[in-house]
């Protein structure tokens, strides 16, 4: 569907939605619905991102295929959010990424692997590749410091810029100035339903997925990734002061705090991305959108080899493969980064900004 | 099911809404086998009940999603109210009784309560809303009905009943292009009424009743009731009635439930098609008028009106499923509208010359009203004087039919000859019409059901059983 017939079609959707209301206990969307009487383009983005997907007003819909109306709230916000991640992806040269996310997801990560390992091919020799390194700085007798944190540096500033950028593309075009997005009860607010996974609810006993029972599963796998995630970053973050503050670098004995931050986020993540991936598979595809099936895999197969290389690094760190492992994982983690902006990574974004919009709307009521 | 192997069970249900799921929960958990005949494909299952969103039910107390208490004395006087007295008051209240508490039965059935909805405050006390609207209730019902094991099966309509001298020995099912005999020692006839069986509205209303509007399922054709009738059993309600209220006319024909409703009539005027106007749009609140509006457009001509509200007052209602039709001046909206333009700014000149400078306030029975008019509007009377102005067209919407089949307070089916049937008993619309004989008040219909339901469950399961 092109990008104005899906607006078109959003628009029909939230006027029936208007006219019922019956589904306005469920989540934020339609208390945010009911605040208008019709919808421009900004507001069915708005709203669109707003919507966690938990697909109760799917099930709950007297208007729902076969009914005639053929009201599917869950698909077409889906349909148009995938439409939003590639209009606000920036630089905008980059928006093709979004065409057929799962592939070039994966060629991304190939080409970091092939990237890698043909510099540690070119510049180590294999004796230091394929020996087994212990003690302080082990890791960096196979790649060196200044290349493990010079292009990590780099990527990370890109990537903040380039997520910021599409975040305040983003808050403009749906409507807003750039001063109200710093609104700090807003963003409190929005901050404390992000963090909870308020919507993924669904008023209180879980969302409908995979299918048309009501569950938690979905929201604990995602607490899971979301949470390990911040663990992985909070291990990277204390590494880096050791190293830094405290001139001791990697590797780190078990019983410290990067080893054991590291090893419950890689954990979690694993546990969390193999979960949303099974539900996935289970998932009813009617309420969703087809088209975002690859993306939404690509990410969590991409965050799951990115844990898994990590741990089996951990494991294995005081033998031969060590320096293949650590080369493995330093390539998936920066296809990682690299792909975050233009990936499902970005729907973190633009739901933060939607809550933030929310929280500021209620507050005026 | 085939013609060869009768299927045996102990309790046959048949219907599919509210009524049916409550008298199959109960009949199961019990101790009775039962099997559930729902003539709708499965996305189509509940019957009206799919469409409701609240239901009103006797509380001492208020708590997270009802406001307050609703006792007993005040529950019966609204039903002596709506109904003025056309009710049997022993079955009444029976109803009001036995619904004492009733959302703690529901939940444990998987029914989930919220605060009332933004259309219905009115309402906050009184009736306990489920979140996300009947349809949400329905799948709680089917899952909890499934999980007890309750058979369950699809687009399986009985086509007729075997009954001997008042008792039922036989059902023939159609299902899937097949026929078959279920055979059962009791059953419950859970299958609503006969409002989208518009040939049999005809014998009653004639060949307008092709101009009506089915708000509702289409699988209420009454083929039951008139099953029972044939077979024996007392009518009750008068068959002439029907709950109608004036709806959005480009609604479906069938199933278009909630959202067609209009709000707007009582900040406007509303026309027939000579662009006349036919009765008191003012006349009190809406939720307290809206279902006289659709005997009111059934009586004009060709079935058919027009509201019609200006700029002033296009915010003041719950937005229309439909747009509204809308032009700049009164003529151009005639004619957009196949309206005699002439005839209708002579109708709004007329208007608008009544009305009254006074503290227009949409939330009260305000002082604007008209004067020297005929008919006359009595609140909320402002000129259409302010451009753009916006027009709906209204139509009959048939919401329920008062025809039913006579019970006792065990639900048991009651003979043209004065004795209860043995093992037939009757819940819901089928039999709504011995307490709601006229008039409507809202989520009761729902409440009938659900006593009723369960009664005729439990009921039936003792005979079966025995």
């Amino acid at each position: 569907m092109l990008s104005s017939d899906l607006l078109k079609e959003a628009e029909r959707v939230m006027t029936i939605c208007n006219a019922c209301r019956y589904c306005e206990g469920y989540c934020a969307v339609y208390p945010a619905m009911e605040l208008r009487r019709t919808f421009a383009d900004k507001d069915l983005k708005y709203l669109a991102n707003l919507c966690h997907n938990c697909r109760a007003c799917y099930y709950a819909c007297q208007y729902a295929p076969p009914h005639e109306f053929d009201v599917n709230v869950a698909r077409v916000f889906a349909d148009l959010r995938l439409e939003c991640y590639r209009e606000f992806a920036r630089p905008a040269l980059l928006a093709g990424m979004f065409r057929r996310n799962g592939l070039a997801v994966g060629i991304l990560t190939a080409a970091a692997l092939v990237t890698v390992f043909l510099l540690l091919g070119i510049f180590q020799d294999s004796p230091v590749i394929f020996a087994a390194h212990s003690g302080a700085n082990a890791f960096y007798r196979v790649i060196p410091y200044p290349l493990f944190i010079l292009p990590f540096s780099v990527l990370v500033v890109c990537l903040s810029a380039v997520l910021l950028w599409s975040n305040i593309s983003f808050w403009r075009k749906t409507g807003g100035k750039l001063g109200e997005l710093l609104d700090p009860r807003a963003n409190l607010q929005a901050i404390g339903d992000a963090l909870r996974l308020k919507y993924l609810d669904g008023g209180g006993h879980g969302c409908n997925y995979p299918d048309e029972r009501f569950s938690m599963l979905r929201r604990y796998f995602h607490h899971l990734v979301f949470y390990g995630f911040i663990l992985c970053l909070a291990s990277t973050t204390v590494a880096a002061a050791y190293h830094h503050f405290l001139q001791w670098p990697a590797p780190y004995p078990y019983l410290s705090w990067p080893v054991l931050l590291g090893t419950a986020g890689g954990l979690a993540l694993l546990a969390g991305t193999a979960g949303l991936l099974i539900l996935k598979k289970k998932m009813d595809p009617l309420p969703g959108a087809p088209r975002a099936r690859g993306m939404d895999v690509g990410f969590l197969v991409l965050l799951f080899f990115t844990s898994f290389s990590g741990l089996l690094l951990l494991a294995l760190r005081a033998t031969p493969a060590m320096g293949i492992l650590l080369a493995v994982h330093l390539a998936v983690v920066a296809a990682l980064f690299v792909a975050m902006p233009y990936g499902k990574f970005v729907h973190a974004l633009y739901r933060f900004v939607a809550l933030v919009r929310n929280a500021r709307e209620r507050s005026r009521q | 099911m085939n013609a060869r192997q009768p299927i045996e069970t102990e309790v046959l249900v048949i219907g599919g809404g509210n009524a049916a799921l409550c008298a199959a929960m109960t009949a199961r958990e019990a101790g009775a086998r039962v099997l559930l005949l729902e003539c709708a494909p499965r996305d189509f299952r509940g019957g009206n009940s799919r469409h409701t969103r609240n239901l009103r039910y006797l509380h001492r107390s208020g708590n997270a999603y009802l406001t307050g208490p609703y006792l007993e004395d005040e529950f019966f006087s609204d039903l002596m109210r709506v109904t003025e007295g056309r009710t049997n008051e022993q079955l009444a209240l029976l109803t009001i009784r036995e619904s004492a508490e009733i959302g703690e039965w529901m939940q444990s059935r998987g029914c989930r309560f919220q605060p009332p909805l933004s259309g219905t405050l009115h309402l906050a006390r009184t009736n306990a809303h489920f979140l996300g609207g009947g349809k949400a209730l329905m799948n709680a019902y089917y899952a909890t009905a499934e999980k007890l094991g309750v058979d369950i099966r699809y687009e399986a309509e009985v086509r007729d009943l075997e009954i001997h001298d008042g008792t039922f020995v036989s059902a023939a099912v159609s299902s899937g292009g097949f026929t078959g005999k279920v055979k059962a020692k009791a059953v419950v006839a859970a299958s609503g009424g006969f409002q989208a069986n518009i040939e049999w509205l005809k014998e009653y209303w004639g060949e307008i009743a092709d101009n009506f509007i089915v708000r509702g399922t289409p699988y209420d054709t009454g083929r039951m009731l008139r099953v029972l009738l044939d077979n024996g059993a007392r009518a009750v309600g008068d068959p002439r009635q029907c709950h109608a209220v004036a709806i959005d006319a480009r609604a479906p024909k069938f199933d278009g439930g909630i959202v067609t409703r209009l709000d707007c009539v009582p900040f406007g005027i509303v026309v027939n098609n000579q662009a006349r106007r036919f009765y008191d749009e003012g006349e009190d609140f809406w939720p307290k008028r809206y279902a006289i509006w659709g005997r009111l457009v059934a009586g004009q001509p060709e079935q058919t009106a027009t509201a019609i509200v200006d700029a002033k007052s296009i915010r003041l209602f719950m937005p229309s499923v439909f747009p509204a039709i809308e032009a700049v001046t009164i003529p151009d909206l005639a004619v957009k509208l196949k309206l005699d333009p002439d005839a209708l700014r002579e109708t709004v000149t007329a208007f608008n010359r009544a009305t009254r400078t006074g503290d227009f306030d949409p939330s009260k029975l305000d002082g604007c009203h008209t004067v020297h008019l005929d008919p006359p509007k009595s609140h909320w009377a402002r000129p259409l004087d302010t451009p753009p102005y916006y027009a709906y067209p209204l139509r009959p919407g048939i919401t329920f039919t008062y025809l039913g089949v006579t019970v006792n307070e065990h639900a048991q089916l009651m003979l043209q000859d004065g004795r209860p049937s043995a093992n037939i008993f009757a819940a819901g619309e089928i039999m709504a019409g011995n307490i709601l004989g006229r008039g409507y008040m809202a989520g009761f219909g729902l409440t009938i059901g659900t006593v009723f339901g369960r009664i005729a469950g439990r009921e039936a399961a003792r005979h079966a059983l025995q």
